[in-house]
């Protein structure tokens, strides 16, 4: 059993200010995910991925120069490429202009990396836009942050259910619960929070951590996606439909709960 | 007749974890899942003595475990090399079929340049037993505050490669970082006794197993599916999506690597 489609609602690329190899790496992506069956990469670009900035605490400048670089190659890619437009919230006014300058250029939801607590109310402005414009914020998570880890203000689930309570209209998406940190600390956190929505995506890709999250929110809430690793997203959805979702439930994951929370009519054919 | 994608997985553990609770690490359901995912056999440790001062009790607990699936389940026993007695360990190994050990140094404290890690793989070596590394379990951004040991170094490998030049050893759980510092830090001769399984290195759209299958070459690669850690389906889809860029890629297969071993010994 197949799911109908696939949308990867956590995507990255790169461009020639973040590395030289960066066509390389674009086109790996692209091919993998047809082999895949990938029907749409929603990504973003985060500022020069450190070359000028950190990653996490990309400037404005880079943040800018970073989305461009994401728009034309959604501009290049129609048929299978979506646009988040990544902001760094300690420059609020930029990011808001970021974000209204992102849509009159296709972006679907707004990609918040790791430059600032999620619960800090510096995040308000950006989540109510999001909630407004019906796009969802996608949050870098740690995920049960211990401490504090360098070149970046890490959120855990904790911090992000803050936010999503203060925000009840806007849905996010709780990155990578296989990115690292403790996977069982974030689904307890986030069980009752209707407005958060875990995607799979990352490294780990331990056994167990799937089946617990299908057990516990569902599978209305949980987003297969890859992130940084299309080969631990390929595992993951092979384990996902063997371990004996129904196909509604698969579809749900796959590809469905992300038409549900974009923008209708983000994916064409879906 | 089952055509099998892989013919044996050398990295697969039965029992439990010390650190969070892993579901049905059995060895029926390991039988069950390797069948799933057509793999003929697998060579198997036992997860709890990792951490066991002594794993003799461990290893025979193994052993019992694995007796009635010996058709597709073959032992490999955890040897401390500071433990005394560990020669009757590997005597034992041999003569319950056991293709290979497996070695713990860093959660049992031993730097690279002990003098009781050197004797074991040399006692291996003569026995014609295949030694098995480990780099990690867990990711180090995920341990468990008490899981302090570190990942295994290239220090260590070169040391257990360097030691005997009968030796043939396979180390699971590397990354590219730590396969190339080892790999290129040993001589062509070295380097043919050396074998990582590709359990933890990333495909698309860093591509680096294809970066290295074209640098080291695919013999020095062997199939660890890190069952009832990981999902098994992970290596297995970072290889099929080889396809794109090198097409019909054969790795190591470890039972040759075994057969190699023994035929060292002998000689």
């Amino acid at each position: 059993m197949a799911p109908k489609h696939l949308i990867d609602p956590h995507a990255h690329f790169h461009w020639s200010g973040s590395r030289d190899d960066f066509a390389r790496y674009n086109a790996s992506r692209l091919r993998a995910g047809q082999t895949m069956g990938i029907t749409y990469h929603v990504a973003s670009i985060l500022g020069t991925w450190g070359r000028t900035s950190p990653t996490y605490f990309a400037s404005p400048a880079d943040v800018t120069a970073g989305n461009d670089a994401m728009y034309a190659i959604a501009l290049d890619e129609p048929a299978r490429v979506r646009s988040f437009v990544h902001v760094n919230p300690n420059h609020t006014a930029h990011a808001l202009a970021e974000i209204e300058r992102g849509v009159a250029r296709g972006a679907i939801g707004v990609k918040l990396s790791a430059s600032r607590r999620a619960d800090d109310p510096l995040l308000d402005p950006i989540a109510a836009d999001a909630g407004a414009r019906g796009m969802p914020v996608l949050h870098h998570i740690w995920q049960h942050r211990q401490r504090e880890w360098g070149m970046q203000e890490a959120s855990d689930a904790i911090e992000l259910v803050r936010l999503a309570r203060r925000h009840p209209g806007t849905n996010f998406i709780l990155a990578h619960i296989g990115g690292g940190g403790d996977w069982a600390h974030t689904l307890e956190v986030i069980r009752d929070q209707p407005n958060v929505y875990p995607d799979t995506s990352g490294s780990g890709v331990d056994r167990g951590m799937l089946d617990a999250y299908l057990e516990v929110i569902g599978a209305r809430r949980l987003l297969w996606a890859a992130d940084l690793t299309l080969c631990t997203g390929l595992a993951k959805l092979q384990a996902l439909e063997v371990v004996g979702l129904p196909q509604e439930a698969l579809d749900d994951v796959c590809w469905r709960n992300a038409t549900r929370i974009f923008p209708r009519n983000s994916f064409p054919g879906t | 007749m089952t055509m099998h994608r892989v013919p044996v997985d050398v990295s697969a553990w039965i029992g439990a974890y010390p650190f969070r609770e892993l579901p049905h690490p059995d060895p029926d359901v390991l039988v069950r899942v390797l069948g799933r995912e057509r793999i003929g056999q697998a060579w198997v440790g036992s997860l709890p003595s990792v951490w066991h001062r002594d794993p003799g009790p461990s290893n025979a607990w193994l052993y019992a475990q694995l007796g009635p699936h010996s058709d597709v389940l073959l032992p490999s026993p955890t040897v401390r090399p500071d433990w005394p007695r560990w020669e009757q360990t590997l005597d034992e190994a041999v003569a319950r079929g056991a293709p290979s050990v497996r070695l713990y140094p860093m959660q049992v404290g031993l730097g690279a340049s002990s003098g009781a890690l050197a004797a074991v793989v040399s006692g291996c070596a003569e026995r014609g037993l295949v030694v098995q590394l480990t780099v990690r379990f867990e990711d180090l951004r995920q341990r468990h505050p008490m899981d302090s040991a570190s990942d295994l170094t290239a220090a260590h490998i070169r040391a257990c490669v360097r030691t005997d030049a009968r030796a043939q050893v396979i180390v699971s759980g590397a990354g590219r970082d730590l396969i190339e510092e080892t790999h290129w830090s040993l001589t062509p001769e070295e380097q043919a006794r050396l074998f990582w399984d590709f359990a933890w290195v990333w495909g698309p759209p860093e591509d680096h197993l294809e970066h290295l299958i074209r640098t080291l070459g695919p013999d020095r690669f062997v199939f660890g599916g890190y069952w009832p850690m990981r999902l098994i389906q992970t290596p297995l889809a970072t290889f099929s999506l080889l396809g794109a860029y090198l097409p019909a890629v054969t790795i190591s297969a470890a039972d040759s690597i075994a057969a190699a071993a023994r035929k060292s010994a002998a000689g």
